[in-house]
C-alpha cells in the first residue's frame, strides 16, 4: 500500500516479530499489518493472542526482535523511543492517571515535556476537558481518586490527546467499566473520532465492542496471526475460517442487523387514510387489500391501525376509529432496533417515520429477513 | 539535692548536651537518608540486588551497638567520628528497606503509563515513582530517627557527644551524689527529644505528601 493510500498519519508494520527471552514461541510472529490514517482499527483476540504486545510494539514499549514499523511516515525504530511516544497518544485500562497529580496536571504532562508555555498548556487543558464532556471549572483541580471510573477514563483520553498526536493507542480502555458507562464512552469516542479523525489502534477481546468501534477489525490468533482483516460487515458476512466463526459465536445474523438502517431496506406500504375520509370507501379498499391500514393525523403522523371489520356499518367520516399504533421507529434507526420494536408489539408491523415524524411505511419481520438475505447475497456476489 | 534542683543547677550543661544529641541524630539521619535513598534507587529494579542491599543492612543491624562502637575506636579513635559513623549505619537499614519497598510498591501500570506517554526513565522516577513512594520512605526515616536517638546515648561510651554522658556518669557512680538525678535527666531528655522528633516528622509528612494520595 502506498503512502497516499495509508494517509500521512497511518501506521505500517512489516514482517514484525517479537520474541520474549525464555519462550520458544514468538509472541508476535511475522506480522504485516497496515493501519490506514484516520481510521479505527481494532485488534481483536482472546487473551494470549499477542494483541497487546502487537500494539505496544508501535510505541516501542516492547522492542521488536525483527521487522520494520512506520508511524505517520517516520521509521519508528530509528527514533528515540521517548520522543516517539510523545507523539503517540496512549490510553490504558483504568486510565493509569497519576494519583498525586490533579486532573489538569495529568493532562498537561505531555505538553509540559514538550516545553509549551504555561498559558498554552492551561488553555489546552480546558479545551480538552470540554472535548471529553467534563466541565473544566469543576474538574481541573480534582484529584483522580475523586472521580468515577468513567470520568477517570475520559481524563485518560484527554491526556492522550493533549499534544494532538496523529496516532492513538488504546489498550482495552473501557474493559474495567460497567456496561452502561462502557457503552456511553464508546459513543463518546465515536463522536470524538467524527471530529478528530485520528489513526486509532484499539485493543479489545470484546467482539461487540470491536464491531461497534472498528472501521476495520483484525481478528488475531496465537502469535498474533491475523486470522482475518476487514470491515465489521465483511467479517460477519464472510468469516475467513473456523477460528473466526468460532470467535463470532454464532450470533452473527443478529449482529449484522446493527449495520443495516431501516431507511436502506424496502418498506412495506399499507393503505393510508385520514380521519376525514369516507368510511365506506376506505372499508372497501381495505377489504380488497386484506391487510390493515394506517390513519395519519397532523402532518402525516401515524396514529392508529384500522381494519375493514372496524368500519363495518359505519357511515360518514372515519373519525377516531381504529387501535393506536406502537411508537414509530425512525428511518435512521438500525434494523436491530426495528426487530426489537417488532418483538414488543402485538401487531405484526411497526410504522416508520422520517426524522420530521412523517409516515414513510411499515416494517414487518419479513422486511428484516429480506434485508439480512440481501446483505448475504451482496457479500457472496 | 532533689531532681528539680539538679536540673536547675546544671541547666546550661543539660541544654547543651540535649542540643548536641539532637543535632547529632539529625545529621546522621540526614546522611543516612541520602545514602539510603541512593542505595534504594540503585537496586530497586532488581529483586536480587534489593535482597542483597536489605540483607546487608540487616546484618549491620544485628551487631550490638556497644560492640560496633568499640570496634570503631581502632580506626577512628574516640569522640565524634565513631559515634556519627555508627549512628548513620544503624539509621541506614529502615531507610534502605523502606525505599526499596516503597519504590517496588508503586503500581506497575502507572510506571507503564508514564513511559507510554513519553517520560524518560529519570523523569518517571522523579515525577511518578518517588512522589508515590515518599510516604513509605518517610516512615522509614521516622523509625531511623527514633532508633538513632536511643543508640545515640551509647555514643558516650566512646566519649561521643550528647545526653549519653549523663546516663553513663550516673550509672558509673551508682549510690554516689546525684547519680540517680543524672541518669534520670539523660533518659528523660532523650524521651522528650523522641516525642519532639516524632511530632516534627508528622508535620513534615503532612507537608510533603501530595494531596491526592494523603489519607
Amino acid at each position: 500500500m502506498t503512502d497516499a493510500e495509508t494517509g500521512s498519519s497511518g501506521i505500517e508494520m512489516i514482517n514484525v516479530t517479537k520474541r520474549f527471552p525464555g519462550l520458544s514461541a514468538p509472541a508476535v510472529d511475522d506480522v504485516t499489518l497496515t493501519f490506514p490514517g484516520g481510521e479505527i482499527v481494532v485488534l481483536l483476540g482472546p487473551s494470549g493472542s499477542g494483541k497487546t504486545t502487537t500494539m505496544r510494539l508501535i510505541n516501542r514499549l516492547e522492542e521488536p526482535t525483527s521487522g520494520k514499523i512506520v508511524v505517520a511516515g517516520r521509521d519508528a525504530l530509528s527514533l528515540d523511543p521517548t520522543e516517539l511516544r510523545r507523539h503517540i497518544g496512549y490510553v490504558i485500562q483504568d486510565a493509569g492517571l497519576f494519583p498525586h497529580m490533579t486532573v489538569a496536571a495529568n493532562i498537561g504532562l505531555v505538553p509540559k515535556m514538550l516545553k509549551w508555555d504555561k498559558q498554552r498548556i492551561s488553555d489546552r487543558v480546558d479545551e480538552l476537558l470540554d472535548l471529553v464532556d467534563l466541565p473544566p471549572a469543576t474538574f481541573r483541580d480534582r484529584y483522580p481518586r475523586a472521580l468515577s471510573g468513567g470520568q477517570r477514563q475520559r481524563v485518560g483520553v484527554a491526556r492522550a490527546l493533549a499534544a494532538d498526536p496523529p496516532v492513538l493507542l488504546m489498550d482495552e480502555p473501557f474493559g474495567a467499566l460497567d456496561p452502561l458507562t462502557r457503552e456511553h464512552l464508546q459513543d463518546s469516542l465515536l463522536a470524538l473520532q467524527e471530529r478528530l479523525r485520528k489513526t486509532i489502534v484499539f485493543v479489545t477481546h470484546d467482539i461487540d465492542e470491536a464491531l461497534k468501534i472498528g472501521d476495520r477489525i483484525a481478528v488475531l490468533d496465537k502469535g498474533s496471526r491475523i486470522a482475518q482483516y476487514g470491515t465489521p460487515q465483511e467479517i460477519l458476512l464472510n468469516p475467513a475460517d473456523d477460528y473466526v466463526e468460532q470467535f463470532l459465536g454464532g450470533t452473527s445474523a443478529m449482529r449484522l442487523l446493527t449495520f443495516g438502517r431501516v431507511a436502506d431496506v424496502p418498506l412495506e406500504q399499507v393503505v393510508s387514510a385520514r380521519p376525514g375520509d369516507d368510511a365506506a370507501e376506505l372499508r372497501a379498499t381495505l377489504r380488497e387489500d386484506g391487510r390493515c391500514g394506517v390513519v395519519l393525523e397532523d402532518g402525516d403522523r401515524p396514529r392508529r391501525w384500522i381494519t375493514a371489520d372496524e368500519l363495518t356499518g359505519v357511515t360518514g367520516p372515519v373519525g377516531e376509529r381504529g387501535s393506536p399504533t406502537a411508537p414509530p421507529i425512525r428511518a435512521h434507526d438500525t434494523l436491530q432496533r426495528a426487530l426489537e420494536a417488532l418483538i414488543q408489539v402485538d401487531r405484526d408491523r411497526v410504522p416508520v417515520v422520517s426524522a420530521s415524524g412523517a409516515y414513510r411505511g411499515t416494517v414487518t419481520l419479513a422486511t428484516v429477513q429480506a434485508a439480512v438475505r440481501g446483505m448475504r447475497d451482496e457479500a457472496d456476489a | 539535692m532533689n531532681f528539680w534542683e539538679y536540673l536547675h543547677s546544671r541547666r546550661e550543661l543539660l541544654l547543651f548536651e540535649t542540643w548536641q544529641h539532637a543535632s547529632m541524630v539529625l545529621q546522621c539521619v540526614l546522611a543516612a537518608l541520602i545514602l539510603g535513598v541512593a542505595l534504594g534507587v540503585a537496586v530497586y529494579r532488581s529483586p536480587r540486588w534489593s535482597a542483597l542491599a536489605a540483607g546487608s543492612a540487616g546484618v549491620l543491624f544485628t551487631i550490638p551497638s556497644l560492640a560496633l562502637l568499640g570496634l570503631l575506636i581502632t580506626p577512628l579513635g574516640l569522640g565524634v567520628a565513631p559515634s556519627v559513623v555508627a549512628l548513620t549505619l544503624y539509621a541506614l537499614l529502615p531507610i534502605v528497606r523502606n525505599t526499596i519497598v516503597g519504590l517496588a510498591g508503586v503500581d506497575r501500570t502507572l510506571v507503564d503509563a508514564a513511559r507510554g506517554i513519553g517520560m524518560s526513565r529519570a523523569a518517571t522516577l522523579a515525577r511518578v515513582e518517588f512522589p508515590l513512594a515518599w510516604p513509605v520512605i518517610l516512615t522509614g526515616v521516622r523509625v531511623a530517627a527514633q532508633l538513632a536517638l536511643g543508640i545515640g546515648a551509647i555514643a558516650a561510651y566512646v566519649s561521643g557527644p550528647g545526653l549519653g554522658e549523663q546516663i553513663f556518669s550516673g550509672l558509673g557512680r551508682l549510690g554516689g551524689a546525684n547519680s540517680v538525678n543524672m541518669t534520670l535527666a539523660g533518659t528523660l531528655g532523650i524521651v522528650l527529644l523522641a516525642l519532639l522528633f516524632d511530632g516534627c516528622f508528622l508535620l513534615v509528612g503532612r507537608l510533603t505528601t501530595p494531596r491526592g494520595i494523603r489519607d
